[in-house]
């Protein structure tokens, strides 16, 4: 990507007025931790840390969902896409919407059935809980700190853009304020807190976006030709000139790079369904017929976002124009707040970054509380304390998933804080999240509600095999390292270590763990264990024996 | 108490009888039915969407009205049948899964508590 040498123009501009960017963000915050501080006191057992004891509504759950899927890197990354590349970011918007209809059609009702708190409950549920348990634990945290490095690094670029602060100290300050805010809000609030939370940011952001888009459309006497055509014009004339309209833009240049648009479509359609903080959401609510309707009401709201995020972006690209967007201080992912600045001034500013905020709050703190569960749960009582129960339900338990959820925001510090120096678009990095999601754990998903025959060593091998062979790519190319030619953006611009040459290695790593299963199914002594099987399935379709909900 | 002391056990005799049911036979049948084929549909025609934007973008460039070209219609599409089908199976699974389901649910509970 070529917008490395324009950053190298050092914006300084500020948009907008700190001090009422701070307090809008400030108020959100004081107003979530209140609710926050209110949940925790419901919070008595490990359902209720885990899973909100079970009791948000479909509908609730809803938004929640939408609340932790609609990341930065939709808000942010989706929208500065469009405004630079046009169609090709498109393309991100409908590889997360449609991945939805395999989460509806497959997943969710089944694993709500059959599962506790997290997807090893499921992955493990007819084999060996030692080594498949640990396997699951390990991709969830790795996928959950893939995702967490991407909103950290949205959030530093977006604070130096609001606080009118650069350098990379203050944003290095930026992304340790927000990690601890988010370390906050798990620790007290829960899956509860951190529920509300995301439910209220979903709110916030759905009208946010709503009334952007009607102004943008306004803007052009709400004509989408118009806008499109006036969006295409501004990108010709560009220092970059692009064809907004048509694909092609990012991905168009070699074979190579359109290989790379494939895969990437690829990881996008098959990581949702795998997301290990998605797949959490789905016990917060009492059934499955709950669990369902919480997907239909994320699809229509996360479809209707989408739908406002192509305008945003053509909007953007329109009215602020690629060059100054790729010369501001967020780069790319800033295209959202200086479309609002445009349109609405500080004040209409002051919101859309707030909404941006808690956007980031409200996604890390899910991921956090996905992984911390997972370490806890599946490791630490399941593993290590070999699932002995003791009289205080999970007391322990929780008590260790809060420990590590401190852990994990620490170290998702640490990586946000170098993703935000590398300058990489949002989107992109959680696409990167995606395909270890779909490489990783979607294999072993299917496998396990479908395939009778699948074993305890197929199910190790796929989820190892696909994390290795998808994090190992990604490390050995140039996401990771530098390139011997031209400009690169990516983590040590420095090094060249790469041989790997596609960005995103989904095409690669997803038929592979698909085929490790089978492989490590085939080969394995041990018969599979067919009784479990009928229980997994019986219980699956039925919900018998299903968790219940907890009021207290 | 516990959630653990609230939930249903049975034994594995009963989970392989209630799998080996025609009852449950069906509704395996019927959920299948519909969530397979879907899938494929819909991956496909997504994959084609993907196909078609990246080496024939050409002829997704071909403008359909003003300055709104096909590769957007098809986009919008997308949209539009992901919407399609998340109503489609709603209504497959109220119709035809949902009654066997809670039916085979509630024999095998009531037994528990018989």
């Amino acid at each position: 990507m070529p917008e490395r040498a324009l950053l190298a123009v050092e914006a300084t501009e500020t948009v907008g007025e700190p001090i009422v960017n701070i307090s809008i963000f400030l108020a959100f915050v004081v107003v979530t931790l209140y609710i926050t501080f209110r949940a925790s006191r419901n919070n008595k057992t490990a359902a209720d840390y885990y899973a909100a004891g079970r009791t948000i509504t479909g509908s609730q759950n809803g938004l929640a969902i939408a609340g932790d899927y609609l990341s930065a890197a939709s808000f942010l990354g989706i929208a500065g896409a469009i405004a630079v590349f046009g169609y090709d970011g498109f393309l991100y918007s409908i590889g997360f919407l449609v991945a939805w209809l395999v989460a509806l059609l497959l997943v969710a009702e089944l694993l709500r059935n059959t599962g506790k708190y997290t997807m090893a409950d499921v992955l493990a549920f007819r084999m060996r809980q030692g080594p498949v348990r640990t396997a699951a634990a390990v991709s969830t945290l790795v996928v959950s700190l893939f995702y967490l490095l991407a909103q950290m690094a949205g959030a530093g670029g977006l604070v130096a853009l609001l606080l009118g602060v650069s350098g990379r100290g203050a944003e290095a300050a930026v992304v340790i304020v927000i990690g601890g805010l988010m370390i906050v809000y798990v620790l007290v609030g829960g899956m509860r807190g951190t529920t509300w939370v995301q439910i209220i940011k979903a709110s916030l952001l759905m009208v946010g976006a709503l009334i952007m888009t009607v102004w943008v459309l306004g803007e052009f006497g709400f004509n989408l030709s118009s806008l499109f055509g006036q969006a295409a014009d501004v990108s010709a004339a560009a220092e970059t000139p692009r064809d907004v309209l048509g694909p092609g833009a990012q991905y168009g240049a070699t074979a190579l790079s359109q290989f790379d648009f494939v895969s990437l479509g690829l990881a996008l359609v098959l990581g949702t369904a795998g997301l290990p903080h998605v797949l959490m959401r789905f016990y917060t609510v009492p059934t499955a017929k709950d669990a369902r309707k919480s997907v239909v009401w994320a699809i229509w709201l996360i479809g209707v976002f989408y739908l406002f995020s192509l305008i945003l972006g053509y909007g953007a690209g329109a009215l602020v124009g690629a060059d100054r967007i790729l010369a501001s201080p967020g780069a790319v992912n800033s295209a959202a707040p200086l479309l609002a600045f445009e349109l609405g001034g500080t004040a209409l500013l002051g919101i859309i970054s707030a909404v941006a905020f808690a956007t980031i709050l409200a996604v890390v703190a899910g991921l956090t509380i996905t992984a911390s569960a997972s370490f806890a749960h599946d490791i630490y009582a399941s593993v290590i304390k070999k699932g002995v129960k003791h009289e205080t339900s999970g007391v322990d338990e929780v008590k260790v998933a809060r420990i590590t959820a401190v852990v994990i925001g620490s170290v998702a510090i640490v990586l946000g804080i170098l993703a935000l120096q590398a300058g990489l678009n949002i989107a992109f990095l959680v696409a990167l999240a995606f395909a270890i999601a779909a490489s990783a754990n979607l294999p072993t998903i299917l496998y396990t509600l479908f395939w009778k025959n699948f074993t305890t060593q197929g199910a190790v091998w796929s989820i190892y095999g696909g994390l290795i062979v998808c994090v190992g790519l990604i490390i050995f190319s140039p996401v990771v390292s530098g390139v011997s030619e031209g400009p690169s953006i990516s983590l040590f611009p420095d090094a060249d270590f790469d041989f790997f040459p596609l960005r995103n290695p989904g095409i690669v790593s997803i038929p592979a763990s698909f085929f490790f299963g089978w492989l490590g199914t085939k080969l394995s002594k041990e018969r599979p264990n067919v009784e479990k099987y009928g229980e997994l399935e019986v219980r699956s379709l039925t919900g018998v024996g299903a968790e219940k909900a907890i009021y207290h | 108490m516990t959630e653990q002391a609230e939930r249903l056990t049975l034994t594995p005799e009963q989970y392989v009888e209630a799998q080996n049911s025609p009852e449950f036979t069906e509704l395996r049948r019927r959920f299948r039915r519909f969530a397979f084929p879907m899938t494929v549909v819909f991956l496909s025609w997504y994959l084609l969407y993907v196909l078609l934007s990246t080496y024939a973008s050409d002829l997704m460039s071909t403008e359909v009205f003003g300055n709104v070209n096909l590769g957007i219609v098809l986009g919008l599409l997308q949209f539009v049948s992901t919407f399609l089908i998340t109503t489609l199976y709603v209504r497959h699974a109220n119709k035809n899964t949902d009654p066997i389901a809670d039916k085979i649910r509630d024999e095998l509970e009531g037994g528990q508590n018989a």
